[in-house]
């Protein structure tokens, strides 16, 4: 293999990645500085390539483009080859097979799976029936722990560190299960979290809780410009139109929480503004000239933090030291 | 003054005790009593009185033995219940219902979306989270459950 052992030198190996909470404090950490180390790879101006001649099979069962393009430029950077279910309409789960059929069958194809799926628990299902190593992209409403570990990772390329952050989680933070994992990864690491949805679109009471008990401090201030003045991060989420009973009503909210210069003039200058794309008006274009911007290089990040979790479960055992 | 239950005692079969008051219709649900032998006669106390919990429900079921997974069904439901195997008029065996670490095929997820509701080849499986109060988790999905008695299998 080219380059540096870049790999984290946990025991990842072979393991399932399905839910944030099946990585311990220090397994993230160690992700993390590994794919601060992954940069230059994924930029291409380094080479390393742990997953040569492994196949990693793409079972993405509705459609995404960022998550798979990222997973396979990230399986491309590390040497390793994709195989990809990219069309459900062109597999034979339209003539009715399970899930769980299609998974074994693809365990049989491939070193590991990445998949992303509509159904909650379809990752965990796929992990029990395969004899692969399972990541989840995605699994309905459920989990993205992906998608937790690179917004981690740009939080703490721009800041250094998790602890003491004062994040702001803004949108629909009863429904978007990908907060909730955001949520309890930033309380793990010392964050504070201040919360700003609509009336009907807050944190459930239960998820709170646990947040406190990890010893974050959480507060709900619904006034945008309030929150966001003392904020760190501001972390922008689409609000769902199928949320609401009618298309007034959305609009109305959706209005209200419209990211631009405006509400960004009383902003500390190192806040930096963050969302998992696609958007769809919640951040006007005004602000991508801002250096508080951040949606782009958190979307970057994706390749060299998928590429260190790959390296981590799949990549050649490292020699110690 | 003679300690009198209104009920016959059985030759064989499984009596299910110190069910919380209230509960021996949620217990029937759980054995099914229509899929019992038609010669099996089935005896339902409510509102007892009980010497360790104030008020009780009993259940007796003549030439039946619980499954495990109904055990952790009435687990669920009634957790002080026990549960006696009679033979030949003779308690063979009395033991305390237990609430295992994973419940398997007992309740539906209530999450309409769970992976557990499509046609996989998979039962539904839920994880014990807190035993007072009683939490649990899918162990797919991780909805929790929170009014399980409304999502029993």
């Amino acid at each position: 293999m080219g380059g540096a052992s870049v790999a984290p030198r946990m025991s990842l190996r072979g393991r399932d990645v399905i839910s944030i909470r099946d990585l311990s404090r220090e397994e993230i950490e160690e992700i993390l500085a590994a794919g601060r180390r992954m940069i230059p790879y994924a930029e291409g101006s380094k080479v390393s390539r742990p997953l040569a001649d492994q196949i990693v099979a793409m079972a993405f069962f509705e459609p995404s483009t960022r998550t798979r393009l990222s997973f396979e430029s990230a399986v491309q950077r590390l040497g390793g080859s994709c195989i990809t279910i990219a069309d459900m309409s062109a597999t034979s789960m339209r003539k009715g097979e399970s899930l769980s059929d299609t998974i074994h069958m693809l365990s049989g194809y491939a070193d590991a799976i990445v998949i992303r799926h509509p159904n909650e628990g379809s990752a965990r299902l796929a992990a029990r029936v395969s004899a692969k190593p399972v990541l989840n992209a995605g699994d309905g409403a459920g989990q993205h722990p992906t998608q937790t570990l690179l917004d981690l990772a740009t939080m703490q390329e721009a800041f250094g560190t998790l602890a003491g952050l004062r994040v702001v989680l803004l949108g629909d933070l009863r429904f978007g299960r990908t907060v909730h994992s955001l949520a309890y990864a930033l309380a793990l690491f010392g964050a504070d979290l201040v919360l700003t949805s609509p009336p009907t679109l807050g944190l459930p009471e239960e998820l709170k809780a646990p947040l406190e008990h990890l010893g974050a401090k959480v507060t709900t201030e619904p006034d945008i410009a309030r929150a966001v003045a003392d904020a760190d991060v501001l972390y922008v989420t689409r609000i769902q139109k199928e949320r609401f009973p009618d298309e007034a009503e959305y609009r109305k909210v959706a209005g209200s929480y419209r990211i631009d210069a405006s509400v960004l003039a009383h902003a500390k200058p190192r806040l930096i503004v963050m969302h998992p794309l696609p958007r769809a008006g919640e951040i006007a274009a005004e602000v991508d000239a801002t250096p508080h911007a951040a949606y782009f290089r958190q979307a970057f990040l994706a390749v060299p933090v998928r590429m260190a979790l790959l390296d981590a479960v799949l990549g050649e055992p490292k020699r110690k030291g | 003054m003679v300690r009198e239950l209104k009920i016959v005692p059985i030759k064989n079969g499984t009596v299910i005790d110190h069910i919380n008051n209230g509960l021996a219709l949620e217990v029937l649900r759980i054995i099914n009593v229509q899929s019992l032998d038609k010669d099996s006669t089935v005896s339902i106390a409510m509102h007892v009185r009980s010497a360790k919990h104030g008020w009780k429900d009993i259940v007796k079921v003549e030439n039946m033995e619980l499954s495990p997974r109904k055990v952790n069904a009435i687990a669920l439901i009634a957790p002080t219940a026990t549960i006696s195997i009679i033979r030949d008029f003779k308690v063979q065996s009395k033991r305390n219902v237990d609430l295992p670490d994973r419940i398997v095929g007992v309740l539906k997820c209530p999450n309409p979306n769970c992976i557990t509701h499509q046609p996989e080849p998979v039962e539904s499986e839920f994880a014990v989270e807190s035993r007072r109060p009683v939490v649990l988790a899918c162990a797919y999905c991780e909805r929790v459950v929170d009014d399980f008695r409304q999502h029993l299998a």
